[in-house]
This record gives structure tokens, sequence and C-alpha cells, in this order.
């Protein structure tokens, strides 16, 4: 991995193995992709870093063809149950954005690419997930 | 004792006096104040009262929250001096509004205030994406995920067609029965109401294969399963039955009773830090308000619900008890939430063809259940409505529900 790449989001951790990291509650199990003063389950402030698993369920997906101004479109945005039962926001990627090609209740997994490189030569990595039948192709 | 006809008016209840909704729509040549006032000022007439026997008065319009609406009302209707509340709360704020004097009379405070909503929204677009995003010259983290530019439209959608449109998807993946065309369904009723609606900002109808080869704006949301955006304006007056008992016969006779004012937030649910989680506070608010009324989804004669999307009409049979758990899909298949079935849901056209005005929206769809409960609806009357239930909800999330019913 070049040393000039930045996750576009701090809970996506790159490497040679990406995956996303979440705050977990200590208390309650609670996960939470931003920082939290307490957790809005349980209330209780103790938290640890815990690593989601990668592979997981569509849940639910939209297709979007009016997107906001600058947006490519069409896309597909989709709900991910992680198998350790986290949810996750992200696009179905690696595969076309119809609904003969998504289903709900398709098996994915995490991937990583790039969405371009800034003045200084630092490279954006955002993370999607991908059906796990193509993961090889 | 003092009565209607020969049902006590209780001393602690709360009652509409007065309601009004100008048209939905566009309004380029008027202003916010000039919409809410217009309102407001009809309101008052419609309960035979004026400004000058207002307690309490609380305004609503979202996209001007920092505006003080409601004094900027008063400035246009009478400037009495009575305490004013602006309110802000996503697109439940009308109903806050509303709840807000409620409260106010509740607690002893008021004998009769004055909620206004309004919204001048002008063709907004789409509301919720990002949107603009060009290519950062340095990706810097910033902002309480640390993201280095936007992220709608990488990590999924925060535009309301498909945050909605996920929504829905959710509950077919969770039940039987439910798939695009169910959904479509939802506008097809929605826009065939409209059309016996003078106030709605379209009344037009549409063939189900028209809404479902319409343009897909989020899938499964096709352009005419949204609602527009618009301008416009409602407002109602509030009184306490104490009040309500000295006033005339006839002023008593068209009052309708507020049975059950709720208002909920999100409780935690894991989900929802990715995707708002529109069911549960719903489910809440309608368990209380059924509870505080003393009624039960069926003994709704009519209900307007907060069909954003069709997607969200279709998921709040279900939150709202109106079907069977898991049965929102045979709901609407059967019939049941057109106008000649068995539970007639926004026989207005809702937010998809009345429009929705945000700020405003909270206080229409009681507007049009105490309409029904009067007898005064028209085209669309609901013949011999007795109770309707008005829902609201805001991303964010915050959900209104008021069950009104019939004096007599």
């Amino acid at each position: 991995m070049s040393a000039t790449q930045v996750p576009l989001v701090s809970y996506l951790r790159l490497g040679d193995a990406p995956a996303l990291w979440a705050h977990q509650c200590q208390a309650c199990g609670a996960r939470f992709f931003d920082r939290r003063v307490a957790c809005g389950n349980c209330g209780q402030q103790e938290f640890a870093d815990a690593k989601v698993a990668n592979r997981g369920t569509v849940v639910s997906f939209t297709i979007v063809h009016r997107a906001a101004p600058g947006i490519p479109a069409p896309y597909a945005s989709a709900i991910i149950t992680t198998e350790d039962g986290t949810s996750v926001r992200s696009n179905i990627v690696n595969c076309d954005p119809t609904p003969e090609r998504i289903t709900l209740g398709m098996e994915v997994e995490l991937t990583t690419y790039s969405i371009g490189t800034d003045d200084e030569g630092t490279e954006a990595v955002a993370f999607g997930y991908q059906p796990v039948e193509e993961a090889s192709s | 004792m003092t009565t209607t006809t020969g049902k006590a008016i209780a001393d602690d209840s709360v009652w509409v006096l007065g309601t009004h909704m100008t048209k939905f729509g566009r309004y380029p040549d008027d202003d916010a104040v000039d919409l809410g006032s217009a309102s407001a000022i009809a309101a008052l007439q419609d309960g035979q009262v004026t400004i000058h026997d207002m307690d309490v008065m609380a305004a609503g319009c979202l996209f001007q929250a920092s505006g003080g609406m409601a004094q900027r009302i008063q400035k246009q209707i009478g400037q009495t001096g009575i305490p004013a509340y602006n309110v802000a709360n996503a697109c439940a704020t009308g109903a806050t509004a509303l709840r807000t004097v409620y409260l106010t009379i509740k607690a002893g405070e008021a004998d009769m205030g004055l909620a206004v909503g309004v919204e001048q929204m002008g063709k907004m677009g789409l509301l919720g994406g990002a949107g603009t995003k060009k290519e950062a010259n340095i990706f810097a983290p910033s902002g309480r995920y640390g993201a280095v530019t936007g992220v709608d439209g990488y990590l999924g959608t925060e535009g309301m067609p498909g945050v909605f449109a996920q929504a829905g998807m959710q509950y077919a993946y969770e039940n039987d029965g439910v798939g695009f065309e169910q959904f479509a369904k939802v506008a097809y009723k929605n826009h065939l109401h409209s059309t016996r609606n003078p106030l709605a900002q379209y009344t037009k109808e549409f063939s189900l294969e028209e809404i479902m080869g319409a343009p897909v704006m989020s899938y499964p949301n096709t352009l005419l399963m949204c609602c527009p955006t618009g301008d416009g304006a409602a407002a109602a007056v509030l009184v306490s039955g104490e009040r309500l008992k000295s006033m005339s016969q006839e002023v008593q006779r068209r009052a309708v009773k507020i049975s059950a004012s709720v208002l909920t937030s999100d409780p935690w649910t894991e989900s929802a830090q990715v995707q708002p989680d529109v069911n549960t506070l719903t489910r809440n608010a309608a368990v209380k308000a059924y509870e505080l009324a003393g009624v039960g989804p069926e003994d709704l004669d009519l209900v307007e619900l907060h069909d954003c999307f069709a997607t969200a009409e279709l998921i709040h049979y279900d939150n709202l008890g109106l079907c069977e758990p898991g049965g929102a899909g045979d709901f609407i298949d059967s019939g049941a939430p057109f106008r000649d079935g068995r539970t007639p849901v926004n026989v207005s056209g809702g937010l998809i063809s009345k429009g929705h005005p945000i700020g405003a929206t909270g206080i229409a769809n009681v507007y049009e259940v105490t309409t029904h409960l009067r007898g005064e609806a028209g085209d669309r009357q609901i013949e011999g409505a007795k109770v309707g239930l008005a829902h609201v909800i805001g991303l964010g999330s915050a959900c209104g529900v008021h069950i009104l019913e019939k004096a007599s």
C-alpha cells in the first residue's frame, strides 16, 4: 500500500486486510462508528475498539438514479448486516446497479477502492461491498 | 352541566376550536409570513375568536427556524404580548407547534392558543443529499467520522428518496408480499384521492403503469411516488374544555376533541446509526396514543399518515397497527386504505399529492381529520367519521401522533 493513502472515513482502517472498526460499549456491546460521550443504548461510558466482520447480508437497498449534484448515478446504496450483527451503510460495488442483480438477502463482503488523489498526491480510499461469488473474479 | 349533544365536556380536555390550511403549491409572490398569517387569521375566524382571545402562540417554519416566525406573524395579525414559541423538529415541526399549545393549555397556563405551521420551499429539489461534491484539494479528515470528503454517494445515500426507499425495502426483506407493485399502489391510491381535494398541490390521477414507469428517483420510488416540495401553511386554535363549555352551541358542535397528543423521539436501535429507524418511534407513539385515547386502530374512520414517499406509507400501516403484523402488502392489495376501504388512509391525497411544505404538514393533517369529523370535507368527506388519527415523522427523529374525536 502506498504511504500516501488515507481512508474516506476514520472507521475504515486500511493495510493488508482492510476492515471497519467501531467503538464498542463495554457494558452492552452496542457499536458506534463515531465517537460517543456515553452509549446511546445503556449510557455507560467505557468503549473499546472492535473490528467489524467483513462479510454480511444485504437487508435493504435502493438504486439511486437521481443523486445530489456531482454524484455519479445510478449507484446502489445498501444496508448490510455483517456476520457479527453490525449494521453498515455503503454502496454495492463491482455489480450492476439494477434490481435484477442486487437482491435482498444477498451475501456480500467488504472491498476498497480509490476515489481520487489530492493536490499533495494523497489517495483517498473508500469501502463498499461486493457480491461474495464475485470475490475472486 | 353544559353539554354538546349529551356528552359532558371535561374541564381538562383540549379541543380544536378553529382550523385552516392554505392550498399547498407555489406562491412565488408571497413569503412565509404572508402564508402563515393568512392561515392564522382564517383559523381564528373559523373558531369565531380573535388573536386577542389567545393566551399562547407557537409557530413552526423549519427552514426559517431562527427567524422568529411566531413574532413575525403576530406583527401581521395582532401583537398582544402573549408567550410565543418558535419550534423546529424536522418534518414533525407542525405537530410540535400544535403540541406546544396543547401542553400549555394542559398545564393550566392558557385557556386558548394558536398554532401555526408554514414553509416556503419553492423548488428546492432533492432534500437530504450533500450535493456539490467536488474533488477535494486536500484530503484531510474532519467531522465526527473523520471523513476526507462528502460520503453521500460513496457510503450509500443520504438523499431522502433513497433513505425512505431503504426503509421500505427492509420491510420487504423482513415480510412476504411486499414489492415494487405494492409500493406503487400506495401512490396510485393517494393520487386518486387527491382528485377530490381542492387544497392539494397536485390533483391528477395516474395509472399504476404510469407510476411504475415514471423516472426512477431511488428504486423502488419513482418520481410519482415522492412528495413534491412546495409552499403552504396551516393553523389551529386550541381551547380548554372548561372554556369551551362557556361558548356557543354552534362553536361547541364544531369543536373536535384531541383525545391523544403524543411526541416521541427515536430510542436506540442497532441499525439506526446508519439508517434512520422510522419504525420504532412511530410504534411507540401509536401505542401510547391508542392508550391515552382509549381507542384502537380498528376504531379509526380515517388516518392521515406521513407518506413522504410511497415506501414510507406502506411501513406505517404496520407501525400504526392498521394491518396485521407483517401484513402491509396484503393491506394495500386488499384495498383497505382506499377511501372506500376498511381504514381510509390519506384521503387528502397525502404528502405525495397534497404536498409537504414541511412546517405546515403536522397541522395540515390535523386540519384534514378535523374537517372530516365536522362533516365539512365536501367531495372527499368520509361519511360518518367519528375518530381519526394524524401522524408525522421527522428524521433525526421525531414522531407526532394526534387522535381526534367528534364531539358527539
